[in-house]
């Protein structure tokens, strides 16, 4: 994984799984660029989880883990989104992981 | 999950931001939370400062960690303690303190806050209860 | 001759503060700041001691701290002041030296 990702020309570093280094540093470019490199088209249901995920960091300074995210989004926009096979439909490499990762934010505490 | 569930404490009796022990104290229970076991948190000391309200760390450039104990309910934490003569000492009331909800996601029961102060004879019942304590 | 006393460990865990109060002669200035500042709090065990203390020194507490901590200015025991990270280097520079309660 390379320390730096290329967004709209600018440089934003990374940490060596590919987390952004500076949550600030973050623009809706950046989980772009991270989903082309994982081969994936970001639809407006993956904007929702990104979107949400900055919302709850944003409250509880903290990236949940997947069964709290899971958890969280059933509560939010209902229990047909709420489970792990929808989210893992649109995040394939663990919905917390990988959307956290999109939405610019460390990984997830609780992760294992 | 784990076969055997064990019943794990938490205890914490530092004040958060002079020290690092509050912080890697929350880490570790949302880390082991995923571990399944049966998790109580109890704050003594100067443990007890680490719920206050209305913590503001701009001033102080560190990162403000308090917004985050009102996830362990989403953890699956239930079990929240709070030392009553700890409190007393520091001249607080449970009014200082966060609220922290649990909410059951199966059976949507709610509560609103279980953030529990408890006398000093409970903590060391609590304590003996224990098959771990993980000190802080 | 005066000195500035700074105290950075909460009064319930270490004595830093106790032995602070012993030594600090007449007149000094005890500035209280980081976990220190529990000891500024109105309703707490040690107030009478801190207010004991206000008559014979000069007694200050870091603001951003106790922000930090969760605690408005109104929690502070009267007599105490409180001061930005300016006012404890103006405090710094008004003694002839500090002496850090560790």
């Amino acid at each position: 994984m390379a320390d730096t990702i290329e967004v709209d020309g600018k440089q934003f570093a990374v940490d060596e799984e590919g987390y952004l280094a500076n949550l600030n540093d973050w623009v809706p470019g950046v989980a772009d660029v991270m989903a082309k490199q994982d081969n994936l088209e970001l639809t407006d249901e993956h904007w929702d989880i990104i979107n949400f995920l900055r919302e709850y960091y944003e409250e509880y300074q903290i990236a949940p883990a997947v069964r709290v995210l899971t958890k969280a989004v059933g509560k939010k926009m209902g229990k047909e989104k709420g489970n792990s096979k929808y989210l893992y439909s649109l995040f394939p490499y663990g919905p917390a992981k990988q959307a956290c990762r999109f939405a610019g934010l460390p990984k997830p505490t609780g992760c294992v | 999950m784990s076969e055997t569930v064990k019943k794990f404490m938490y205890l914490n009796r530092k004040a958060p931001y002079g020290t690092i022990y509050a912080w890697e104290s929350l880490e570790v229970v949302l880390i082991g939370a995923a571990f399944d076991q049966d998790v109580c948190v109890m704050f003594v000391d100067d443990g007890v400062y680490q719920l206050t309200k209305g913590q503001d760390t701009k001033g102080i450039g560190m990162k403000n960690f308090s917004p985050t104990y009102r996830t362990l309910g989403d953890y699956e934490v239930k079990r929240i303690f709070v030392d009553r003569a700890s409190l007393e000492a520091r001249g607080l009331t449970q009014e200082d303190l966060v609220e922290i909800a649990y909410e059951d996601f199966e059976t949507e029961e709610e509560i609103d806050n279980i953030v529990e102060i408890v006398d000093s004879q409970r903590v060391s019942e609590l304590m003996d209860e224990s098959d771990v304590v993980f000190s802080f | 001759m005066s000195i500035l006393h700074t105290v950075n460990k909460s009064t319930f865990e270490r004595n830093s503060l106790e032995s602070c109060l012993k030594f600090a002669t007449d007149g000094a200035a005890v500035l209280l700041f980081e976990d220190g500042i529990y000891a500024a709090l109105s309703g707490t065990s040690v107030e009478p001691v801190m207010a004991g203390a206000l008559g014979k020194l000069n007694v200050y507490v870091l603001g951003p701290d106790l922000k930090a901590r969760g605690f408005s200015e109104e929690r502070v025991i009267k007599g105490i002041s409180v001061v930005d990270y300016a006012g404890f280097v103006d405090l710094a520079a008004e003694h002839d030296k500090v002496q850090a309660w560790l």
